[in-house]
């Protein structure tokens, strides 16, 4: 019984991972439907803000967590849209491509700047108990994020100008320009925006994996097929998503070991695109944001 | 054929011959180590041509070439420890990636999957099988004699002996055959393209609405065409195994896939011959590269690659030859100068 | 009109040219009298964590020898390539130093994997290899040398040291490739050999970081203590996620590998204080040699260096054998070092004596246990001079000095 409250825990927190991981991606996606495959390399940054601005200088964990890690990656973000993105607007393949580079890049630059040993965070949060077995209670503060970052962006889209705004020009961007609102600046806001919360997500998940420069790599994957499984909409698909192979994922790693985990994610994904070629809200939830 | 054309025959088979004397030639010119490198470049310019065809001229994104490739070298590997290293395995790693090419392309391609939802369909499929190589590496899993060797991969497996020869290749003779199958597999889909299937091919990826209503079926050529690819590289990593006498899960890798993918970009997607010469560059500068200290290579390739498609998105051989040959007339669409 | 005739200009052009630039053999005109020494190890990628320190070592002990006059009053030139934890770069720098450099002695290779696509390599091209860091043991090649500790050597002492402290079961985690194999397997009989029961054994590749689901296993199987074979930089959010859940303290860690990547710098004391280890070599290791050691290579490097790994020590023992090995043969010949090699060479390294065993190329060193305590390693336990035995029992090349493949040795 308490295994399989632990369990029931430690799923949950596999997809509260699986969105931290990819809402970045998914707003992104969602609002110009461009892939930017140096969102692993954002989370890396996030992680590694977070990590300096804690033992280098001081900060309170919480703060360069949550509130330094995302502003520092989200300018980090507006300067990549500015510079390289906006020249590749309508351009799928290609801005995955020169993403696909810039995050190359910016490994190499880690590598170089941080290199090989870097200290790292550890959890602030004490473990708890259920009977006999200990739970991470990094793992509860986990979800915990995952929740408030989807809370959070469905009030900002729901209830705000600004939100309105960007639904409208997800919906129709032409119609949405012809009304009066900014494309332009929209844009660069929500890559802004998605930078941040990638960067919020490598922050958030440094106690628990570390940063090392290459840790980009371990994240895109996941995150990219994550996105794509999940459709256009963005919180409703990134969490149905971010459910179904959460919860596939761990429960095979449950009963075998986390390669057949990983296995698993990937097979249902692969299946998942043949069945919903257009993800999941392609077909479920269509009209939701 | 029209004078144009009988003229473009002719220049191709004269530029055959001589690359084939070249080929046949150079071991006498150069010395071991330059060959060896060389035999490493041209076995990855065939794993570029075969993402060339199925990308430049089928549309078909595929994040996962590296999934034949490394098939291939898995089964010369595995056919080879087996069997001997003869032809039997040599042909083992075409067939494997070639039949699993065409299932997955069935899988795909009748569910009417295209564009990105294809890239994240592969690349998962690269990564399912990374990791199932990966985790191969107690002694239990061998197919036959040969241990899988999880993340270390198949040491020592023996080079090819061709038939009528009662001793292996040496780097002089693999050079030789990686040359000369290289030509033949460059020739073969030059000459492929232009027969029908070839320009149905093209036609699909050109407008595949409108090559179904001309009474094409698009999915099957789309089909043929992946399983071509995944064949040629399938030989690729056979040849690979043979230069290395290694192969390890890093064949599957997601550093794999996106080294196949910058060769197309930077040489030019829509030439066979632009991902070739993309690829033998890149894979130079990468091998100098580590020979120093002062920048890291993956920055280098990272800003190449965002260089290439902000500035040349084209890639060097279509800009190259766009220098040499301005258009003097306009081409009629869905008329295709294959390169 | 553009002709395949240009394409065909152009591809041989560009061919050409590469391998014009691969040919180019500038060392080849170099100071001939500078003796090459080359280093191939991975500076980026996944295992730069291993790298960095072995390099700066090699770079080290090359650099001192040239200050004090250099090797048969030649100096060492010391070449090193960026294998980037590729396997194809690997066997290309493998290639390239054996037929363009031509040095006198070839270091390289981290894992295994790395280490068996260099020797066939360097066997064929006859370059001597010098292997040095911690693996499972078994390799018999003349051509090859070993300075770096195996499992007989470590394990053998860790094991009944951990059971008779905290208990008969163990709980083992292992990295999943043959290293972690083979190690596992070690654990298993040596534990049984003492008393123990292994309850389980886990294995995860090398990019696995997700391990919540294992410590909850963990904590259902109620092991006395858990032995960790786990290596690389994700396997290090195991020890975090370990503490998160409140693991750390609680239930006791003992392992052969953890401090081999600076480890215990990285993560904080709280996540790794009471881990047992048992390697060659500690930074900490008093003694006047080692102090010495120390004190020049921080002066080197700079103080806040953050460790001498033993991957770093072993690399530099190394190359102090190979220099030792050289000065007695008075050359630089292949078969006269081996020749001179075999001749029993013993070394006073910071580490200890280290010495060579001629019957398997591999080393006789001390083995000392530490405790891992505020990012420092306590020493707890000294056993000097362990022969390769696990070796030793598959391997004479005395008998046959032909010989040039790993066995897996089998109990």
């Amino acid at each position: 019984m308490d295994l399989a409250a632990i369990f029931s825990i430690e799923v949950v927190g596999a997809i509260a991972t699986l969105v931290l991981m990819s809402i970045g991606l998914a707003v992104v996606f969602g609002m110009m439907k461009i892939i930017n495959l140096a969102h692993g390399e954002f989370m890396m940054l996030g992680g590694y803000v977070a990590i300096l601005a804690t033992n280098r200088f001081g900060v309170p964990i919480w703060l360069s967590m949550l509130v330094l890690a995302p502003l520092v990656t989200g300018l980090f973000g507006v300067l990549v849209e500015r510079l390289l993105v906006r020249h590749l607007y309508g351009r799928m393949i290609d801005t995955m491509l020169a993403t696909w580079g810039l995050s190359l890049a910016l490994v190499g630059i880690a590598t170089m700047v941080f290199g090989n040993t870097t200290v790292g965070i550890s959890s602030p949060l004490p473990g708890f108990a259920i009977g006999r077995f200990q739970g991470s209670g990094y793992t509860l503060f986990v979800i915990a994020v995952a929740v408030a970052v989807l809370a959070g962006l469905w009030l900002l889209f729901r209830f705000t100008d600004l939100g309105l705004c960007a639904r409208a020009s997800m919906q129709n961007a032409a119609m949405a320009a012809a009304l009066g609102a900014n494309p332009g600046r929209i844009y660069t806001l929500t890559f802004g925006f998605g930078a941040a919360l990638s960067g919020l997500g490598g922050a958030v998940l440094a106690p628990v994996s570390g940063v090392i420069p290459t840790i980009g790599a371990s994240y895109i994957a996941k995150a990219f097929i994550t996105v794509i499984g999940g459709g256009s909409a963005v919180i409703t698909g990134n969490l149905a998503a971010s459910g179904l192979f959460g919860a596939v994922s761990q429960a095979v790693t449950f009963a075998t070991t986390p390669v057949f985990g990983e296995v698993a994610l990937l097979v249902a994904a692969v299946l998942l695109i043949r069945l919903l070629p257009q993800g999941i809200t392609g077909r479920f939830f269509k009209k939701s944001i | 054929m029209t004078h144009a054309s009988s003229l473009r025959s002719w220049g191709l088979a004269a530029a055959g011959a001589l690359c084939v004397a070249g080929v046949l030639l150079a071991p006498q010119v150069t010395d071991t180590f330059a060959l060896l490198a060389l035999t490493v470049y041209l076995v990855m310019a065939m794993l570029a041509l075969s993402l060339a065809f199925v990308w430049g001229f089928g549309g078909i994104l595929c994040f996962g070439q590296a999934a034949f490739f490394g098939l291939g070298a898995y089964a010369y590997a595995i056919g080879a420890i087996n069997f001997g290293p003869g032809v039997a395995a040599l042909l083992l790693s075409v067939a494997v990636p070639a039949v699993f090419a065409a299932l997955l392309g069935y899988f795909m391609f009748y569910g009417r999957i295209s564009d990105v939802y294809l890239g994240v369909i592969t690349l998962a499929v690269t990564l399912i099988l990374f990791n199932l190589a990966n985790s191969t590496s107690g002694s239990e899993y061998r197919i036959g004699e040969a241990l899988l060797g999880g993340f270390n991969g198949i040491p020592s497996i023996p080079t090819l002996t061709l038939p009528g020869h009662d001793s292996p290749l040496e780097p002089e003779g693999l050079f030789r055959l990686v040359g000369l199958l290289l030509i033949a597999a460059y020739v073969g889909l030059r000459l492929l393209l232009r027969t029908r299937f070839g320009q149905v091919v093209v036609a699909v990826r050109e407008n595949e609405r409108r090559a179904e209503l001309l009474g094409y079926d698009a999915r099957l050529h789309k089909l043929l065409a992946f399983a071509l690819g995944g064949a040629i590289a399938g030989l690729a990593g056979c040849l690979y195994a043979n230069w290395g006498a290694f192969v390890n899960p890093g064949v599957f890798s997601l550093a794999q896939s996106a080294q196949i993918i910058i060769w197309v970009i930077v040489g030019g997607r829509g030439t066979l011959i632009g991902p070739m010469i993309g690829c033998v560059g890149i894979q130079w500068m990468v091998t100098a590269l580590g020979g120093q200290q002062t920048v890291d290579t993956g920055l280098v390739l990272g800003v190449v690659l965002a260089a290439f498609v902000m500035l040349i998105p084209r890639g060097i051989a279509p800009t190259v030859m766009g220098w040499f040959a301005p258009r003097a007339r306009p081409v009629a669409t869905g008329q295709e100068r294959v390169r | 009109m553009t002709s395949s005739r240009r394409q065909f200009l152009g591809t041989a052009a560009s061919t050409a040219f590469a391998s014009a630039l691969s040919l180019r053999g500038l060392d080849a005109f170099a100071a001939e009298d500078k003796i090459k020494v080359v280093g191939i190890y991975d500076l980026s990628g996944g295992l730069d964590i291993y790298g960095k320190p072995v390099v700066d070592a090699l770079r080290f002990a090359a650099e001192e020898i040239n200050q004090k006059g250099g090797l048969l009053g030649r100096q060492i030139d010391f070449i090193h390539y960026d294998a980037q934890s590729n396997m194809q770069l690997y066997a290309q720098f493998a290639q390239q130093a054996a037929l363009k450099n031509k040095p006198a002695v070839v270091m390289a290779g981290i894992t295994s994997a790395s280490r068996e696509v260099v020797r066939p390599v360097l066997d064929r091209y006859k370059t001597l290899y010098f292997y040095n860091n911690q693996y499972e043991g078994g390799v018999c090649d003349g051509n090859y040398f070993a300075a770096g500790v195996t499992p007989a050597q470590t394990v053998q002492k860790l094991v009944p040291h951990a059971i008779r402290k905290w208990g008969k079961k163990v709980y083992i985690v292992a990295a999943d490739y043959n290293y972690g194999q083979i190690v596992s397997s070690w654990v298993k009989k040596y534990a049984a050999e003492a008393g123990g029961q292994t309850l389980a054994v886990e294995f995860f590749p090398l990019d696995v970081t997700n391990f919540g689901a294992t410590i909850s296993k963990i904590q259902a199987a109620k092991p006395d203590f858990v032995w960790s074979a786990l290596v690389g930089g994700a396997h290090m959010s195991f020890y975090r996620q370990w503490k998160a859940a409140n693991m750390a303290g609680k239930l006791p860690i003992a392992s052969t590998t953890f401090a081999g990547g600076n480890e215990h710098i990285v993560l904080s004391p709280e996540e790794c204080n009471g881990i047992l280890i048992c390697q060659n070599y500690l930074q900490e290791l008093p003694g006047a040699a080692n102090q010495d050691f120390v004190a020049r290579f921080h002066k080197r490097y700079g103080a806040d260096y953050p460790y001498i790994t033993e991957l770093a020590m072993g690399a530099y023992q190394g190359f102090m054998l190979w220099a030792e090995g050289v000065r007695r043969a008075q050359s630089i010949d292949r078969v006269k070092v081996i020749a001179a090699l075999e001749s029993g060479v013993v070394i006073d390294a910071p580490s200890g004596k280290v010495g060579i065993d001629p019957v398997t190329h591999h080393c006789t060193l001390d083995v000392h246990i530490a405790e891992v305590r505020d990012r420092k390693l306590n020493l707890v336990e000294s056993f000097p001079q362990q022969p390769p035995a696990d070796t030793a029992a598959v391997c004479d090349l005395r008998k046959n000095p032909n010989d040039a493949k790993q066995y897996t040795i089998k109990f």
